[in-house]
C-alpha cells in the first residue's frame, strides 16, 4: 500500500486486470438533486476515482460542454462550500476514491488552508488546479499534503522532459496526462504523437498515469494500453447525462471491454 | 520579488499546457526584444508607421478656465487613433522574429482587435481575433475594419459574450494552436510575462511624455493621469515617472452610472484579490470567487480585472485609484470637443474627467498631464444615444 489512498485506487484496479475508471461530472449537473444520485450510481457501477467539478465562471481549460455545464451549476448557486458540506455527509457511502477538480479562483477564495482542512474532512483525496502549473504550485501543494490530501498535476504533449521530471519529485497520487493540445471535449480521434508522449511520462513517473480530455469510448486506447493506468471522462458523460441515459450504462463498456 | 510577480500581484496562473508558450515567449523578449536589432526595427516602425513621436499638447483654452495646466499626451494621434498599437506593432515584431506566422487576439470594442489585424497585415502574419458577440453587434463597425485588413473575425458565443469570454476563447486557441501562433494580448492583463511584455511597449508613452514636458516646462508635472481598464495605456504612461516620487500618479477607474450596487468596472477601486486569466490581481468577483460582469459607458474600460502591477502600485501607495462616472466622462468628452476641438475616446474621457474637477484645488503654476489614449471617433454612436438619453 502507498500513502496515497489514489494510488491505492488506481493499483487495485491494475490488479484486477483493468485500467481504473475515472468520471468527471461538475458539482450540481444537472440540478443538485440529480447530482448526488449520479455520484451514487457511478460509485455503485464501479467507478474507482470520482472527479467533482468545481464550477468556476471562466473555466479555460474546457471546451464548450463542459464550461456550459459549469454555468448551468452556478445558476444554481453551487458553491464551493456547499459541495464539501454535503460530500461530508454522503461521504461514508461512497467506495471510490474523490477528486476536487477546478480553477485556482473559486479555491484561493474559499481559503487554501481552510480548503485543505475541509477537504480533507469531507474525504476528498486529492485536488486538481487546472490553471496552476509547477511555477505556482508548491504553496498549494505544501497546504494540502499537510492533511493528507494529493496536488494531482496535468501534464501534457508538450511538457519537456525536464518540466515531466519536475513535476514527477513533487506529485502523489497519480498524474493526470491531457490527450489532446486542447481544451476538454470529446474528439474522435487522439493525435498520433500520444504513444510516445504517454510511454515517456510513464517512464519518468514513479505514480501511477491517467489519461483524460477528449475520450468517449474505450477503443480510443488502442496502442495506449499498456501505458495507460486510468482514463477519465468527463464531457462524453455529460452529454449521455443530457440524452437521459444512466451513468451505470454510461460506465459498462469502460468497466467490462478491459 | 518572485519571478513573474509585482509584489504580491502577477504570476502565472495559467494551464500547465500553456506553459511552453509563456516560456518560450519569456525567452525570446530576453534574447530578442532586449537585442538592438529588434530595438532599432522597432523605433523604426513605431516613428514611421505609427507616428511616434505623439504630441504633448498644452490645451491653453482648457487650462485658463481651470486654474492649472493641462497637458495631453496625444495617443489619439498615433495610427489606427489609440496607443493599442504601440503594443500589437511590437508583438507582431517579435512573433515574427520568433517565427510565427499568425497572431490571434481577443478585443472588446474591437480596438485592440484593429491594432492587431493592422500589425499582421504590415508584417504579413495571418490574424484571428475573438470577440463577444454581443460586441460583434455592438461594433459592427470595427468588425468591418479588421475584415478589410484581412483579419478573421470570430464571435464567442460562451459565457456574458464579452471581453472577458473573447480572452477565454484566445486562450483556448493558443492552447490548441501554440507552434505556429503568438497570442497578442491587448493589455498588461494575463499570466506572465504579458504584463512585463505589455507594460515595456506602451513605456513609450510615458518616457515621450517626460521627455516632452522636461523640454518645454523644464521640470515635472505635478500630476499624471490616465484611464485604467486593463490598464495598458496607464501602465505605458506612469512607468517613467513612477521613479519621481514628486509627481503624483492617478488611475481613473470606470464607475458605470455612479450609483450604489450598480454594474461598474472599478476593479481597483472596489474589488477584492483574486486569479483571472493567468494572473493574481483585484478583480471584481462574488464572495465564492465567481467573475462579475463588468460594465462601463466606455467599452475599453469594461473589464472584471485589471493589470498586476497597478494593483501593486495601489499597495505601495506609488499610484492612486479614482472613480468616474458615465456622466461626468461624457461631460469630459464635450467639454474638450467644444474647448479644444478634440474628440476623446470615452476611455480618455474618464482621465480628463477627473482633471477637470482638479479646478480650484491647484496653484496656478501647477501641470497636470492626462494621457489622451484613443480618439473618440469610434464613440459617436454611443455619444449620441448617450445625450438623447439625457435629453429624454
Amino acid at each position: 500500500m502507498s500513502t496515497s489512498h489514489l494510488t491505492d485506487k488506481i493499483t487495485n484496479a491494475l490488479a484486477q486486470g483493468r485500467k481504473a475508471v475515472m468520471p468527471y461530472l461538475p458539482a450540481g449537473y444537472p440540478t443538485k438533486e440529480a447530482f448526488w444520485k449520479h455520484i451514487a450510481d457511478l460509485d455503485a457501477a464501479g467507478a474507482d476515482i470520482i472527479e467533482i467539478g468545481i464550477p468556476f465562471s471562466d473555466p479555460v481549460a474546457d471546451g464548450p460542454v463542459v464550461e456550459q455545464a459549469a454555468l448551468c451549476c452556478l445558476k444554481q448557486n453551487v458553491t464551493l462550500a456547499w459541495i464539501l458540506e454535503e460530500l461530508t455527509r454522503r461521504r461514508p457511502t461512497i467506495q471510490a476514491g474523490i477528486v476536487l477538480m477546478g480553477y485556482m479562483n473559486p479555491f484561493l477564495q474559499y481559503g487554501m488552508d481552510k480548503l485543505a482542512r475541509d477537504a480533507a474532512r469531507a474525504g476528498a483525496n486529492g485536488l486538481i488546479i487546472a490553471d496552476l502549473p509547477l511555477e505556482e504550485s508548491d504553496g498549494p501543494r505544501k497546504l494540502l499534503q499537510e492533511h493528507g490530501v494529493d496536488l494531482i498535476p496535468l501534464v501534457g504533449l508538450n511538457s519537456s522532459p525536464e518540466r515531466l521530471r519536475a513535476h514527477a519529485e513533487k506529485a502523489t497520487g497519480f498524474v493526470y496526462f491531457v490527450s489532446v493540445m486542447g481544451t476538454t471535449g470529446v474528439r474522435e480521434t487522439l493525435p498520433e504523437q500520444l504513444q510516445d508522449a504517454l510511454t515517456q511520462a510513464k517512464q519518468i513517473f514513479p505514480i501511477p498515469l491517467a489519461l483524460g480530455f477528449g475520450l468517449h469510448a474505450p477503443s480510443q486506447l488502442q496502442g495506449v494500453e499498456s501505458v495507460v493506468d486510468g482514463v477519465v471522462m468527463g464531457s462524453a458523460l455529460i452529454r449521455h447525462i443530457d440524452s437521459t441515459g444512466t451513468v451505470g450504462d454510461f460506465l459498462a463498456p469502460w468497466i467490462s471491454s478491459q | 520579488m518572485q519571478k513573474g510577480y509585482f509584489g504580491d500581484f502577477g504570476g502565472r496562473f495559467a494551464p500547465e499546457l500553456l506553459m511552453p508558450p509563456l516560456l518560450e515567449l519569456e525567452e525570446a523578449m530576453e534574447r530578442i526584444m532586449a537585442g538592438e536589432p529588434f530595438q532599432r526595427e522597432l523605433t523604426d516602425l513605431l516613428t514611421h508607421f505609427v507616428g511616434r513621436p505623439t504630441a504633448l499638447y498644452h490645451c491653453a483654452n482648457l487650462s485658463r478656465e481651470l486654474g492649472f495646466g493641462l497637458w495631453l499626451k496625444r495617443e489619439d494621434l498615433a495610427h489606427t487613433g489609440a496607443h493599442k498599437i504601440n503594443n500589437t506593432v511590437g508583438q507582431a515584431l517579435l512573433a515574427k522574429h520568433m517565427g510565427k506566422t499568425r497572431l490571434v487576439a481577443e478585443t472588446g470594442a474591437g480596438q485592440h482587435g484593429v491594432a492587431t489585424a493592422t500589425a499582421a497585415a504590415l508584417l504579413g502574419l495571418e490574424c484571428i481575433v475573438y470577440m463577444g458577440a454581443e460586441d460583434v453587434v455592438r461594433q459592427a463597425h470595427n468588425v468591418q475594419r479588421m475584415e478589410l485588413l484581412g483579419a478573421t473575425v470570430r464571435p464567442v458565443d460562451s459565457g456574458s459574450r464579452t471581453l472577458k469570454d473573447a480572452i477565454n476563447a484566445a486562450m483556448r486557441h493558443w492552447i490548441a494552436e501554440q507552434g505556429n501562433t503568438h497570442y497578442c494580448l491587448g493589455s498588461a492583463v494575463g499570466p506572465h510575462p504579458f504584463p512585463l511584455l505589455v507594460r515595456e511597449l506602451q513605456a513609450v508613452i510615458g518616457r515621450e511624455a517626460l521627455d516632452q514636458f522636461q523640454r518645454r516646462v523644464g521640470r515635472l508635472p505635478e500630476q499624471v493621469v490616465a484611464c485604467v481598464g486593463g490598464g495598458s495605456n496607464a501602465i505605458g504612461m506612469f512607468h517613467a515617472f513612477v521613479p519621481h516620487a514628486q509627481v503624483t500618479l492617478i488611475g481613473v477607474e470606470a464607475a458605470g452610472d455612479g450609483s450604489p450596487g450598480c454594474c461598474h468596472s472599478a476593479t481597483l477601486s472596489t474589488g477584492t484579490t483574486g486569479v483571472l486569466h493567468g494572473t493574481m490581481t483585484k478583480l471584481l468577483q462574488t464572495v465564492e470567487g465567481q467573475i462579475l460582469a463588468s460594465h462601463s459607458l466606455a467599452p475599453g474600460l469594461d473589464y472584471p480585472g485589471v493589470g498586476p502591477e497597478h494593483a501593486h502600485l495601489q499597495a505601495l501607495g506609488r499610484a492612486q485609484y479614482v472613480c468616474v462616472t458615465d456622466d461626468q466622462a461624457l461631460a469630459g468628452f464635450m467639454r474638450l470637443a467644444r474647448t479644444e476641438g478634440i474628440l476623446p475616446a470615452l476611455e480618455s474621457s474618464h482621465a480628463l474627467a477627473y482633471a477637470l474637477k482638479l479646478a480650484g484645488t491647484l496653484p496656478r503654476n501647477a501641470n497636470v498631464v492626462v494621457c489622451l489614449s484613443g480618439r473618440g471617433d469610434k464613440d459617436l454612436e454611443i455619444v449620441r444615444q448617450a445625450l438623447l438619453k439625457r435629453e429624454g
